[in-house]
């Protein structure tokens, strides 16, 4: 259960950062707050934009199913359910993944680095992490009769 | 549980006003059109370049888009130094924005270009700009065609209008043009050779260029050659 509450506010943290990202490649507010950092060549550059999409807007996406799978996971009913440990962490390699293939383009295409992605890159990595530790761990057991007092043998 | 939810819900409104506090206050960027903006703000940006970033020379322009002068070195010369010394692996060329204040409408195309290289297309808009310049001339208000030009350098126009109308990269502009000061730029374009300032008599040919160049290059010291492999 601890888990999957890690997992749903790191998402909230990542789905901000996405947003704000996503809403500046649209246009909306001014630059970036980078303080010395290179955002906004990044955040200019043609690599962020894949598949003509803002890659910002591929953030949003995963962070917000990333929230919501956590959400359904905490339900009691789904807390014993291993399936949606699994998808979390399905979910979250996928996004290791292509945060790695970013941070390469960062470091090695663009020759800059952006502060609000290195951001997003340490919030994905603790999702993933902690994703792959609550498989490790045995599920929680929801039993509901464990918590009555038992009945008094008869001597 | 319910006390996760509450928290949660906390972290959510912090985070959204936080979110909503720094798009509000980048928004307040005056348009680009209407000169300086009040405060400027280092975003790490550095101007757009051609060329290999391991070339042994570096020449940063700085160039105004209503310059007269500025286009026809785009257009004559610019063809010629991109094939004989951009292309070759000698130039990484970087573009600054100076606009000058006698020009009424180039912190606009400045900023036109930015907004066209926001989606990665700022040297087709440059091109655009500079073959089309007879827009410099007429003295009327060129936004409908900036963005007719952005539309044929091939930027998506919703966001390109929200670029221009949020004002967003003039403080870069002027970020770029107050650098342009500090380096002593009197006059567009003027450029500089390795952060070495290059003066001319007259407007520099590619001619002009391959002879600094290759000069500067002559200049290097040899780089150490590798060691043959003993066995």
């Amino acid at each position: 259960m601890r888990s999957r509450q890690a997992i749903a506010l790191l998402a909230l943290v990542g789905f901000f950062i996405a947003v704000y990202l996503w809403l500046h490649a649209l246009g909306y507010g001014g630059p970036l707050k980078c303080g010395t950092g290179a955002c906004e060549t990044v955040q200019s550059s043609p690599q962020a934009v894949q598949f003509g999409i803002p890659v910002a807007f591929y953030g949003v996406v995963g962070y917000l199913a990333l929230f919501v799978v956590a959400l359904i996971g905490l339900r009691p009913a789904a807390l014993a359910d291993r399936q949606w440990s699994l998808l979390l962490a399905g979910l979250s390699t996928v996004g290791v993944l292509f945060t790695g293939y970013l941070t390469y383009l960062e470091l090695f295409v663009i020759h800059a680095i952006c502060r609000w992605c290195v951001g997003s890159a340490l919030v994905i990595t603790a999702i993933w992490i902690v994703s792959l530790l609550s498989l490790r761990s045995p599920a929680t057991r929801i039993d509901r009769g464990a918590s009555r007092p038992l009945p008094d043998r008869p001597a | 549980m319910n006390r996760f939810y509450v928290v949660l819900a906390g972290v959510a409104v912090v985070l959204a006003v936080g979110t909503f506090t720094m798009l509000k206050s980048g928004g307040s960027a005056p348009a680009a059109a209407t000169g300086a903006p009040p405060t400027v703000v280092d975003d790490g940006f550095r101007g757009y370049s051609q060329g290999s970033g391991d070339a042994p020379v570096e020449i940063t322009e700085y160039l105004d888009f209503e310059c007269p002068v500025c286009a026809s070195f785009a257009v004559i010369q610019m063809p010629t130094i991109k094939e004989q010394l951009i292309n070759t692996g000698k130039v990484h060329w970087r573009y600054r924005d100076f606009p000058l204040p006698i020009h009424r409408y180039s912190r606009f195309a400045a900023h036109a270009a930015q907004c066209a290289g926001a989606q990665g297309h700022y040297f087709e808009m440059q091109d655009q700009l500079f073959l089309n310049h007879q827009w410099a001339q007429t003295g009327k208000d060129p936004s409908k065609l900036f963005r007719e030009l952005a539309k044929a350098s091939g930027v998506e126009l919703t966001a390109y209008d929200q670029c221009m109308e949020s004002g967003r990269y003039a403080q870069r502009i002027e970020f770029s043009r107050q650098e342009g000061d500090q380096l002593l730029v009197d006059g567009t374009p003027t450029f500089y050779l390795n952060g070495k300032k290059l003066n001319f008599r007259r407007l520099p040919t590619s001619d002009d260029f391959k002879a600094v160049v290759d000069s500067a290059i002559a200049a290097l010291p040899p780089k150490p050659r590798p060691s043959p492999n003993r066995h």
